[in-house]
């Protein structure tokens, strides 16, 4: 599990051949109206030529994937940002060098069993003293799922994720609003809507009145939960009961973002007609990276 | 547990002329089941390695035998094949491998009806789990597996653990484990214990394969009395690999070292397979808690990681996982399929309990333990990955080549620490073989002659609209989301089509490696017990049909199946009279469709205080999908689409949903089953989703057309008009259950060329309608509302399980 990301090129190759004649404009109507047909090839063109996109436009990045043991989403992200044209490492939990990335993901999963508080074991894996070293550095951190609920563990986000109000695992497609935020990883309209997977048990945020404010005023509450069209309401519109349906955070230099829901599960257009939404997560981070490479 | 629907001891299908000969419905009776149990040829056995030093007392070992669950004359075989009274531990041994659930003693020759021949199979029966072929050097390996009597006891950890040993068993064979489907049966909702039966199970499911990361992708779950004291799960699960990785649990080469890998042995679970799954239920069931065992997720998810790792670099002979009879039956299993012996030493097993016995070590069925077998030189290797992943190793016991199963507790004095001493392939194959008397039971003229006619049905909209809201909302035919919502079914990222639909389909290839393909898998579980409790033979065949059918509802072809085959006591005859149709039911449409059956389980004695469930042979289908870009669900598309009927409805009411719902009947006769105009059916709908002319097609089954398109709707969020000019009575049109019926809508563009494919493959059809509009409208039958059938659907089950 240790090995170095050989299948880049190629992946990247074959989405470019996929999307071959395929305008952008083009794949992104047919993603839209793929929406109602049976099949899914339209989305699946328009996925590969966003792919494609992002492997001859952006900057490719060298993202380091944690392992912790019983991580068990750590093989999804990673073939997520191959697609979108990212060459990804897997940094097992015993190492202490992040130095080679660009950026860090704690992907999801069950760390440890999480039959402790989830992310409670995994913050003292001796990879978690180099991540916040990272993070402080000021380098660009995302933790998905477990991964957002170990860095609440590890102090490097607010807050708690507690127990699903209802205390039921959910497994679902939720819309997300996109909220004002400081966040490096995520630039869209405040108010745009995307459709992406939640999987937890415990995904309930919390966090005391003083840290929301603060959230609130440093503009660090990054996607909330809402209805199909954006709006909340009143009781709240989390299916699990975060506080202020919270979705995902981030600190306040907005490099390191934590969030329930899993982007890296609609990214390749496989499924469905919000198949792509989970993108714009991956999206934009690299000309941050620039940023600190300039720095 | 490795002993699926297998035809021979080695797994190749028997050639006895007995073996394709149908077995005479009412043979002469005997006078007990235990008819024609194998006589010893000593000259077969290996002789002993050493003289064992304690046996049991020869006056009191029969009585300790039975107490096992051995009968007298399974003893007398014992002691023939030991040539002496047997030892404690060895007694334990016999008790366990000789067990109903360990050896199908009673099941094994109805068994041989199944064929497991066919082009895709890489492996059948006889191995941990069977293996196809799907393409491009892409293998699949699956089994289903019940694991009802822990659960009736302990719903949460019984469901858990059920999932945890299935797939064990998929990685057993080297393929990493990427889906699971669970088929579940449990007593009404109304009864509280039902309720916490249902929703542990369920928990259970959930929290094991969620922390997995294996995607549990589908399932099926009715709620009939008949389940009320007998509960049944039975969990599927399905594991991908590249052809070279295949690896069967053979031990060979003696000198090799005997390694157990995972958890610490203990004492929980001791005797699960004969004193749970091989007994009735009864008041005393409360006391055999401690038989059911605990999963521990984590440490399986370390286990698949660190066997696969250790699988791929060649440092494993042979892998067996420990499932039912622990220790006992994988080792004994893995020296009889490879004609070696093994010597254990139960010392070395890392235990997590004091003062345990041997007998004990050898017979716990403590979960997540994998035994492998390692080249001595293999070993430091074999250490060095285990404490990167931080799993317990130890090697225990050596290959041998004296064809015995030796046990020593080296605890005991030198020259006398063995404990057990048996010959490993009479104790793994020689089981005794038994031919039950069976008898049609008399419950089934009554039923069956039925007269339906005399029955008050529904008659105009408003009747026949209150008759549908009753059918829709019952938990048997409403929406599924509450426990699917429960289940992690993307992980992976290869979940095509979601639960909810009629089949699951997943994109076959390892995103971990960016291996990735255009073909997928499609699976489903299906059993109507309803129909095989009225008719054995055709409601047997009606659960591989509908099982076949919902995958050409999604354009996937059949390429094998596995079945779980749940009944009651089979030393009744009624009971066993029932199993046996079922099997020749399911193997004649097996054979029909030329669908090999490549792994499998048998489960008895689910009865409790003498009432046996309903006959509930669960099939597990996995088909094959050519571009995982061409593929159907059931939900209804766009406006305009017009909505063709495939196949044609007959007056066919009995054992239905509706009879049941709204009459409280279970009588009459299943629906008939014409297996050629099925198999058609099957072919055109899939043809026409591959030639992407369909937008939606979805299975016409429980509770008629009326539900289907109900279905369709709800799924798609648009409404449907219809009219249905079937002249049959309104109540037999809406909701009788005609099997080989499948609900399609298809787009302007490709009416014509769908139409034109119908009548080439000459198969009955009717348009009759149109999508659109809020609300599903029959013509002179029903009119609802779609945000209310909807709501119904969408909130019954969370509602009966929550506010009961």
């Amino acid at each position: 599990m240790t090995g170095v990301a050989g299948a880049t090129v190629a992946v990247a190759a074959t989405a470019a051949t996929t999307a071959a004649g395929t305008t952008t404009t083009a794949a992104a109507t047919a993603a839209t109206t793929a929406a109602g047909t049976t099949t899914t090839t339209a989305a699946t063109a328009a996925a590969a030529a966003t792919a494609a996109t992002n492997a001859t436009n952006a900057t490719n990045l060298h993202f380091g994937g944690v392992v912790f043991p019983g991580s068990n989403c750590e093989q999804d992200v990673v073939y997520a940002l191959r697609f979108l044209g990212h060459e990804v490492s897997y940094v097992w939990h015993q190492d202490t060098d992040l130095a080679a990335y660009d950026a860090v993901v704690l992907p999801g999963g069950f760390s440890y069993g999480d039959y402790l508080r989830c992310g409670a074991v995994a913050r003292f894996s001796p990879v978690m003293d180099a991540v916040s070293a990272y993070a402080h550095a000021g380098r660009p951190v995302i933790g998905i799922c477990n991964g957002f609920q170990i860095l609440t563990e590890a102090h490097l986000l607010p807050g708690a994720l507690l127990r699903n109000f209802g205390l039921k695992f959910i497994c679902e497609s939720v819309p997300l609003r996109v909220e004002q935020s400081v966040c490096k990883w995520l630039d869209l309209a405040q108010g745009t809507v995307l459709r992406v997977p939640i999987n937890h048990n415990e995904g309930n945020y919390f966090c005391d009145e003083a840290t929301h404010e603060r959230l609130e005023k440093n503009g660090q509450i990054v996607v909330r939960y809402c209805n199909p069209d954006g709006t909340r309401d009143a009781g709240g519109s989390a299916p699990n009961g975060a506080f202020d349906d919270i979705a995902g955070i981030c600190n306040e230099r907005g490099n390191v973002f934590g969030l329930m829901p899993h982007p890296e599960r609609v990214c390749d257009g496989l499924a469905g007609p919000h198949a792509t939404d989970g993108v714009p997560f991956f999206k934009v981070i690299a000309s941050y990276v620039e940023e600190v490479r300039g720095a | 547990m490795s002993n699926p629907n297998e035809s021979t001891p080695n797994g190749s299908p028997s050639s006895s002329p007995a073996a394709s000969s149908p077995v005479p419905s009412n043979p002469v009776p005997s006078n007990s089941t235990a008819g024609n149990s194998p006589s010893i040829n000593s000259a077969a056995i290996p002789a002993p390695v050493a003289d064992v030093v304690e046996t049991l007392d020869a006056a009191a070992a029969p009585e300790i035998a039975v107490q096992l669950g051995l009968n007298l004359e399974e003893y007398e075989n014992v002691v023939a094949t030991q040539g002496r009274v047997p030892t404690l531990t060895e007694l334990y041994i016999y008790s366990l491998m000789w067990s109903e659930h360990c050896s199908y003693k009673h099941s094994k020759k109805q068994l041989r009806r199944f064929s497991s021949e066919g082009e895709h199979v890489l492996q059948g029966p006889g191995e941990n789990a069977g293996v196809i072929s799907v393409g491009d050097g892409w293998a699949v390996a699956f089994k289903m597996e019940s694991h009802n009597h822990p659960s009736a006891i302990e719903p949460f950890e019984g469901a858990a653990t059920g999932v945890g040993g299935i797939i064990r068993d998929i990685f057993t064979m080297g393929a990493r484990p990427i889906a699971s489907l669970d088929s579940l049966r449990f007593g009404t909702l109304d009864k509280p214990r039902q309720r916490y039966l249902f929703d542990g199970a369920v928990a259970g499911i959930g929290a094991y394969g969620n922390c997995l990361g294996v995607p549990t992708i589908g399932g099926e779950v009715y709620f009939e009395e008949a389940y009320e004291g007998n509960c049944l799960i039975n969990a599927m699960a399905i594991g991908l690999m590249r052809e070279e990785n295949l690896t069967r649990a053979v031990g060979s080469g003696p000198g090799n070292l005997v390694v157990l890998i995972g958890s610490s042995t203990g004492r929980d679970g001791i005797g699960g397979a004969s004193v749970l799954a091989s007994q009735e239920f009864d008041e005393a069931a409360e006391n055999k808690r401690p038989a059911v065992q605990v999963g521990d997720p984590f440490e399986e998810k370390l286990l698949i990681e660190v066997c696969l790792e250790l699988l791929k670099r060649g440092l494993f002979v042979a892998l067996g996982d420990l499932g039912a009879a622990g220790l006992t039956s994988s080792a004994s299993e893995m020296a009889s399929r490879g004609g070696v012996g093994i010597d254990i030493d139960v010392r070395k097993v890392p235990q997590r309990e004091d003062a345990m016995q041997a007998f004990e070590i050898m017979v716990s069925e403590s979960q997540e333990r994998m035994l492998a077998v390692v080249r001595p030189d293999d070993l430091s290797e074999v250490k060095e990955a285990c404490e990167r992943w931080g799993v317990a190793w130890a090697a225990i016991g050596t290959i041998t080549d004296t064809g015995r199963f030796v046990v020593r507790d080296s605890e005991l004095p030198a020259g006398s620490d063995i404990v057990a001493d048996m010959p490993a392939e009479m104790l793994a194959e020689s089981a005794p073989e038994y031919d039950p008397f069976m008898k049609r039971p008399a419950y089934l003229d009554e039923a069956q002659g039925f007269d339906l006619t005399t029955l008050k049905h529904p008659h105009g909209v408003e009747e026949l609209n209150a008759a549908f809201l009753s059918v829709l909302a019952s938990p048997n035919i409403a929406s599924k989301a509450w426990i699917w919502r429960q289940y992690d079914h993307q992980v992976m990222n290869n979940t095509v089509v979601l639960p909810g639909s009629d089949a699951a389909v997943l994109r076959i290839g390892d995103t971990g490696r960016g291996e990735m393909s255009t073909r997928g898998i499609a699976a489903s579980t299906d059993c109507n017990g309803r129909y095989c409790y009225l008719d054995p033979y055709t409601g047997a065949q009606i659960a591989l049909a509908e099982s076949a059918r919902n995958l050409a509802c999604t354009g996937a072809e059949p390429a094998a199946i596995t079945d779980c085959l749940n009944f009651g006591n089979p030393e009744k005859p009624e009971v066993f009279w029932t199993f046996s149709e079922a099997v020749r039911g399911l193997a004649d449409a097996c054979k029909f469709y030329d669908i090999p059956v490549i792994s499998g389980n048998v489960s008895f004695y689910n009865e409790s205080f003498g009432h046996a469930i309903y006959p509930t042979p669960v099939v597990g289908i996995v088909g094959l999908v050519e571009d995982i870009s061409c593929v159907a669900t059931a939900a209804f598309k766009q406006a305009g689409d017009t909505i063709i009927l495939v196949g044609e409805t007959d007056d066919e009411l009995g054992g239905s949903e509706y009879l049941k719902v709204v009459h409280g009947l279970v009588a009459g006769c299943p629906p008939a089953l014409d297996l050629e105009l099925e198999g058609d059916i099957q072919r055109v709908v899939r043809t026409a989703v591959r030639q992407r002319l369909v937008a939606s097609a979805h299975d016409c089954s429980e509770g008629g057309i009326a539900v289907a398109l109900a279905e369709s709707c709800i799924a798609g969020g648009i409404g449907a008009t219809v009219a249905l000019d079937d002249n049959l009575p309104s109540a037999s049109s809406l909701f009788s259950e005609t099997q080989s019926r499948i609900l399609v809508s298809v787009t302007d563009a490709n009416v014509t060329a769908f139409l034109t494919l119908l009548a080439e493959a000459e198969v009955p059809y009717s348009v009759i309608g149109e999508v659109g509009g809020a609300l599903l409208e029959i013509e002179d039958k029903l009119t609802v509302s779609l945000k209310d059938i909807a709501h119904l659907y969408n909130t019954t089950l969370e509602h009966q399980v929550l506010t009961h």
